[in-house]
């Protein structure tokens, strides 16, 4: 080995560390702000901003419980919050499934006249911008009185998640084995059962890798939250209600902390959560043995 | 006569052939989805299109019929007020910053993370946080943080790094620095907006492209490393070009999100000191001014210029993988 590569190799192991830590301290340390800010008092804070820890005497689950009491007691009402986020995030999973679920299928494993064009279609909708929709949208609702109504929410949220969902799953429907789906015609399925019985338990990993993208983005989702749901308090989603108070004064800092905690903490354990049942799922084959 | 029709009659009684039952089935199942779309998205961007041509807020729409009312005046005003070419600039500067960002952050991490060691699973699990955390919790942790009063980065900047007093950095248009004796200016607001975008996408960029550096044959590496290759020619001449394809597509997904931004810029800024890109113009002229038409035209001409920058850099694209044939 020539001495330039022997330096650079050396200079790269060491490099390679220090990008490392910077790497975990730049993703992880925002979020342990989050939890210790959530869990101190507010004139701790303004004492002293720059400390990284809370002592025993200062730690405080005041803020929790104010921001998760409901507003006629006092508090921020953010288990309201927390119900809306969830109806809304649940509904539009159902409603995308069962929109995009036949056109990936379709897409994805059968060859049928203008297919592929369909599937472009399908691919170049995600491109569209949000803001082109909200246009629209804000004004077909403000015409129906859809406006401040979560299932109009739920929704808008098909138009956000249709076009990847599709993307996700009709590569997953392609991989299905023909011979499976051979197997339950010459059984007598029609085309139909065969696809219920046979290949949407097979794509059930699939099916909740794509759940769990459109949980997400409806669960993160702010813009359209903003332009229909603004109005109406009680039917405010976590992001709108914590957006909303942090524009304020009245709520101190620590206690949207708090909210802030509540609002990340679901999204975060779904996503590691189903991160390992996916890996698993998507091992376990169907055509062997 | 009689034979062709008693030919038809036979093709009638024939069972259809596997490939025309599929290419039933495939009309079928597709069709459903197809409307979906067709109404939840295609419907509202023709709508959208419509709007942009015609002199409508949002009281008169209620008693207005869908066609009526056609004027130029909305492009007119949007293409003759100085605000909007000052906002698609600020959205290019925006969009190509937190493009670059995410991509260049992730490709460093995607190679420091590329051979094992104690502890990855979990360090490559957290490194997914930024991109899956709710954007408005985020936003509100990066506002406290580098809030003036009570953040962490003015008061550890002020007792680590010597300033004299901590930068508003969210609504500070230009900040003076002196470098090496020299007093410039930055916009320190967009640029931190800009550094927002790179922390919370970079992990996107990061998955794709260690995704792709684990699928590069290892043999490839051995026999530069052979020839005497150092690392930054390994990287240079056997993984980047490897990796050329992944980020050219990652640069066209990143752009078109981040040029269509508009929580994060609205969330930490609300789109002011020098940040107001084109998505928050189209929210305010929607909510504060209910310019109907106004909006319209606007989002209708960001989505113009995109498309254009998107041909622009297909053909060049084409035209070197062209020459590169």
């Amino acid at each position: 080995m020539t001495s330039r590569a022997r330096t650079e190799e050396r200079a790269f192991a060491v490099l390679r560390w220090v990008v490392i830590a910077f790497l975990a301290l730049i993703t992880v340390l925002p979020f342990c702000y989050m939890l210790l800010l959530s869990v101190k008092p507010i004139d701790a804070l303004l004492r002293a901003p720059g400390d990284l820890w809370v002592s025993a005497r200062e730690f405080t689950t005041a803020t929790y419980r104010e921001v998760l009491r409901p507003t006629s007691e006092g508090g921020q009402g953010f288990v309201r919050m927390l119900v809306n986020s969830a109806v809304v995030s649940l509904g539009a999973v159902a409603l995308t499934l069962l929109a995009a679920v036949p056109g990936a299928y379709a897409v994805g494993r059968l060859r049928f006249f203008g297919g592929r064009r369909v599937g472009a279609l399908f691919l170049a909708v995600y491109l569209f911008p949000a803001t082109l929709l909200a246009v629209p949208l804000f004004v077909m609702f403000a015409r129906m009185g859809l406006q401040g109504s979560l299932t109009g929410l739920a929704i808008v949220y098909i138009a956000q998640t249709v076009p990847v969902s599709i993307h996700m799953m009709r590569n997953y429907f392609a991989t299905v084995p023909r011979s499976v789906e051979e197997a339950a015609a010459i059984d007598g399925c029609t085309r139909l059962q065969t696809v219920r019985k046979v290949v949407l338990p097979l794509a059930v990993p699939s099916l909740m890798a794509t759940g769990l993208y459109i949980f997400m983005i409806a669960w993160n989702e702010f813009l359209f939250a903003l332009l229909f749901l603004v109005a109406e308090p009680e039917k405010w989603t976590v992001s709108l209600g914590l957006q909303q108070l942090a524009g304020g004064v009245e709520v101190s800092k620590t206690v949207l902390m708090a909210g802030s905690v509540v609002l990340t903490v679901p999204v975060v354990l779904l996503f590691f959560a189903a991160e390992r049942l996916l890996t698993e799922g998507l091992t376990s084959g169907a055509d062997k043995g | 006569m009689t034979t062709t029709e008693s030919r038809a009659a036979r093709r009638r009684d024939r069972p259809l052939t596997a490939a025309r039952r599929e290419n039933r089935a495939g009309l079928a199942f597709v069709a459903p989805t197809v409307l979906v779309v067709v109404v939840v998205v295609v419907l509202p961007i023709a709508w959208t299109v419509l709007l942009a041509f015609q002199n409508a807020r949002l009281v008169d729409i209620q008693g207005m019929g869908l066609l009526g009312n056609w004027t130029l005046g909305n492009f007119a005003g949007v293409l003759g007020s100085p605000g909007f070419w000052t906002s698609l600039g600020t959205t290019l500067v925006y969009a190509v910053g937190g493009t670059a960002g995410s991509i260049l952050l992730g490709l460093v991490a995607a190679l420091a993370l590329r051979r094992s060691f104690r502890g990855r699973g979990p360090l490559r699990a957290a490194m997914l946080l930024p991109y899956v955390a709710p954007v408005v919790a985020v936003t509100f942790v990066w506002q406290v943080a580098l809030s003036p009063q009570y953040g962490i980065v003015g008061e550890w900047g002020r007792r680590f790094l010597g300033w004299e007093r901590a930068p508003a950095f969210l609504s500070t248009r230009d900040q003076e620095v002196s470098l090496l004796g020299v007093e410039f200016e930055i916009p320190l607001a967009l640029l931190t907006v800009i550094a927002f975008e790179t922390w919370r996408y970079f992990p996107f960029a990061f998955l794709f492209l260690l995704a792709r550096l684990q699928a590069v044959p290892t043999d490839l590496e051995e026999v530069a490393m052979v020839d005497g290759a150092t690392v930054s020619q390994r990287f240079r001449y056997v993984l980047l070009p490897q990796l050329m394809p992944v980020i050219a597509l990652l640069s066209v997904l990143r752009f078109i999100m981040t040029f269509n931004k508009f929580d994060d810029v609205y969330l930490l800024t609300g789109g002011g000191a020098g940040t107001d890109v084109v998505a928050v113009r189209v929210y305010e002229f929607l909510t504060a001014r209910y310019d109907v038409g106004a909006a319209a035209a606007q989002a209708l001409v960001l989505a113009l210029v995109l498309a254009v920058l998107l041909g622009l850099y297909f053909r060049f694209f084409a035209s070197r993988a062209g020459e590169e044939a």
